[in-house]
């Protein structure tokens, strides 16, 4: 006979006969805390003893839940293995009633969802993909179709919808866009400076902030920032809609999602993204000025004038109207991709990723055209 | 032979923000007992669940769970407190992206030390348990609403918890899952002798489970009968009492 053992809140005793039978004297609770040490133990004493026959009395098991029934288990199968014999000896009622109550049926070995071969995933994005395009065909001319009907019928459109979406897309991003604006300029002076005051050529360290922010960068940057906080948000804001049944809810009050959910975002979008590429404008020029008035001895009134020569009327609207194209396209986007969106949370955020890498996708495609287009046009 | 109060609340203040939902509460749940907490719509009970299973804290009162405050301590208590109980949400709050199996061994896998091989043996057991051996591998989505609900009871129910916590069990299923589910409810409190603190409204249910009860009420925000429903169906003193359990009208 062998001393106890302590193990968390249980101990066991252990008796061993000269022809291999072994008796397991448990005593206390067997339970989620000592579950996993006894079965340890007791493997390794299977292994090391190899017992022609093992018995467990649990006369003073006080408690044994399905942890406890998980370890009777794994000692029968480890006996069998060994092509010994298992035995009970002493089981209380309730013990056994643990045991009876939830011995393993035959169910199917667990498998971790694994992603498909390489074949399947292709031929998966071959058909995700002729869905995807089919379904922006006929988005585009849902959306077209929304904004018909609210052109002639202007009191469809909701007001409070719009003014709010004006405010969460434009008003709450003006911070942001202002002071990485801000210091895209000083970044931009102070960069260009470095070059142009080799040739004494300081004063075009204006031309050159002013004439790239408002034609380029200045549309490009407010764009990417919006795709960030407001397209994402809108992907994410109809997803969860969309998941919830409340996109059906509305179909069903015969509503149209579209021009219910889609309109209020592209009206707002079209009309806050060109003033905050305005400001944007305005802010990099001012972080130029500060470089200029600080670092390269310009006076603030010469480096004014110095912008307003070099800008043109229309590099100005070019910039507005690029701004307002990105508009539509974030927000186009945002709204297609919430649409999409089926299942549950992850999916949700998988449209919210989309939305974003789509939206800067695009915009820098459409710059590239505009590019392109304007150099033909000259 | 004499139980312990594995909960007691006393004189428990819960709100949101200056709004008291209930005010100056107190009552004991035993060792091993089903508890219903039940009331009208709006009077209160999720909140005060809420507040038993530590999401929120209370504006005033005490609430301690097998000896721990759960409304007032550190985070090592808190944690500990938490390893103590269970929760199965109205929606059950399966993890979608994850097979059922997953779902249940995920909690097994982060608090013990078991084999691979043991802990597939456990989830097999615990499913088999709630009768949903065969959907291991199956996703939340795939099964139907009152499996969803016993796949999240396995999964509540995970680390064998002293106790469990049910917010609305009945709620979305037909008269047979739930009387299935009633069922799984009284057969753990028997063989694991869980403590099961339920929130609802469903009457069948409550004849079904419950050794007592106490109800809520959003008028007097507070408690307005205690005991065994079946008693209190026909002996409160309260008409608003015994009309909720004879499903009467007040007017």
């Amino acid at each position: 006979m062998e001393s106890f053992k302590d193990l968390s809140s249980c101990r066991y005793e252990i008796s061993e006969s000269n022809d291999g039978e072994m008796i397991i004297y448990l005593e206390g609770r067997i339970d989620a805390d000592n579950a996993s040490s006894l079965i340890e133990s007791f493997g390794s004493l299977i292994r090391d003893r190899s017992p022609v026959s093992l018995v467990l009395d649990l006369k003073k098991v006080t408690y044994l839940d399905d942890f406890g029934a998980l370890v009777l288990v794994e000692l029968r199968d480890m006996m069998a293995d060994a092509k010994g014999e298992f035995n009970l000896k002493n089981a209380r009622e309730e013990v056994l009633f643990v045991i009876d109550s939830e011995a393993i049926a035959e169910s199917p070995k667990l498998i971790k969802i694994r992603p498909p071969s390489m074949f399947v995933r292709f031929g998966d994005a071959i058909l995700k993909y002729v869905s995807d395009v089919k379904y922006l065909i006929s988005f585009v001319g849902s959306v077209c179709l929304a904004f018909t009907y609210t052109f002639f019928h202007p009191k469809s459109l909701r007001m409070d919808d719009t003014f709010l979406y004006m405010q969460k897309t434009g008003v709450d991003a003006l911070p942001i866009v202002g002071m990485i604006s801000f210091l895209m300029g000083l970044i931009m002076a102070f960069m260009s400076s470095i070059q142009l005051q080799m040739f004494g050529a300081n004063i075009y360290v204006a031309s050159l902030v002013s004439l790239a922010m408002t034609r380029e960068l200045g549309p490009i940057m407010t764009a990417i920032i919006v795709a960030g906080r407001s397209g994402s948000s809108f992907a994410s804001e109809i997803g969860t809609m969309k998941i919830s049944e409340e996109v059906d809810a509305l179909f069903t009050m015969g509503f149209d999602p579209t021009r219910y959910l889609v309109v209020p975002k592209i009206m707002a979008s079209v009309f806050v993204v060109p003033i905050l590429t305005l400001f944007s404008d305005i802010f990099a020029i001012l972080g130029g000025l500060t470089v200029g008035v600080f670092m390269l001895d310009l006076t603030a009134n010469a480096y004014i004038l110095q912008t307003l020569k070099t800008l043109s009327l229309f590099d100005f609207f070019l910039g507005i109207f690029k701004s307002g194209v990105f508009a539509i396209l974030i927000s186009w986007i945002g709204c297609l991709r919430g649409f999409r969106v089926k299942g549950g949370a992850a999916s949700v955020g998988q449209a919210t990723t989309s939305a974003v890498v789509s939206s800067i996708f695009l915009i820098i495609f459409f710059d590239s055209l505009f590019a392109v287009t304007l150099r033909y046009l000259k | 032979m004499e139980k312990n109060n594995i909960i007691e609340v006393r004189d428990l203040v819960v709100g949101y923000g200056a709004d008291t939902v209930l005010e100056n509460i107190s009552f004991d749940v035993e060792e091993g007992e089903i508890f219903i907490v039940l009331g009208g719509s709006g009077c209160g009970k999720s909140t005060l669940l809420k507040h038993l299973i530590g999401l929120i804290k209370p504006i005033s009162g005490r609430i301690r769970i097998d000896g721990d405050d759960i409304s007032d301590c550190d985070e090592a208590t808190f944690k500990k407190i938490l390893r103590k109980i269970g929760v199965l949400y109205q929606s059950a709050a399966l993890f979608g992206s994850m097979t059922i199996a997953e779902n249940v061994s995920l909690p097994i896998k982060e608090y013990t030390d078991l084999s691979h091989k043991s802990l597939e043996t456990l989830v097999k057991m615990k499913l088999k348990m709630v009768n949903l051996n065969g959907y291991e591998n199956h996703l939340p989505s795939e099964i139907s609403g009152g499996m969803r609900k016993r796949a999240g009871l396995a999964r509540a129910m995970a680390l064998n918890p002293k106790i469990l916590f049910f917010d609305e069990p009945s709620a979305g299923l037909d008269p047979v899952s739930s009387v299935e589910l009633d069922n799984l409810i009284i057969h753990l409190n028997k063989s694991l002798g869980t403590t099961m603190v339920i929130v609802t409204h469903e009457l069948q249910s409550i004849f079904n489970v419950a050794h007592r009860v106490i109800m809520l009420d959003n008028k007097t925000k507070g408690i307005i009968a205690e005991g065994n429903p079946k008693y209190l169906k026909d002996h409160s003193d309260d008409p608003f009492v015994r009309n909720f359990f004879n499903r009467k009208s007040e007017h």
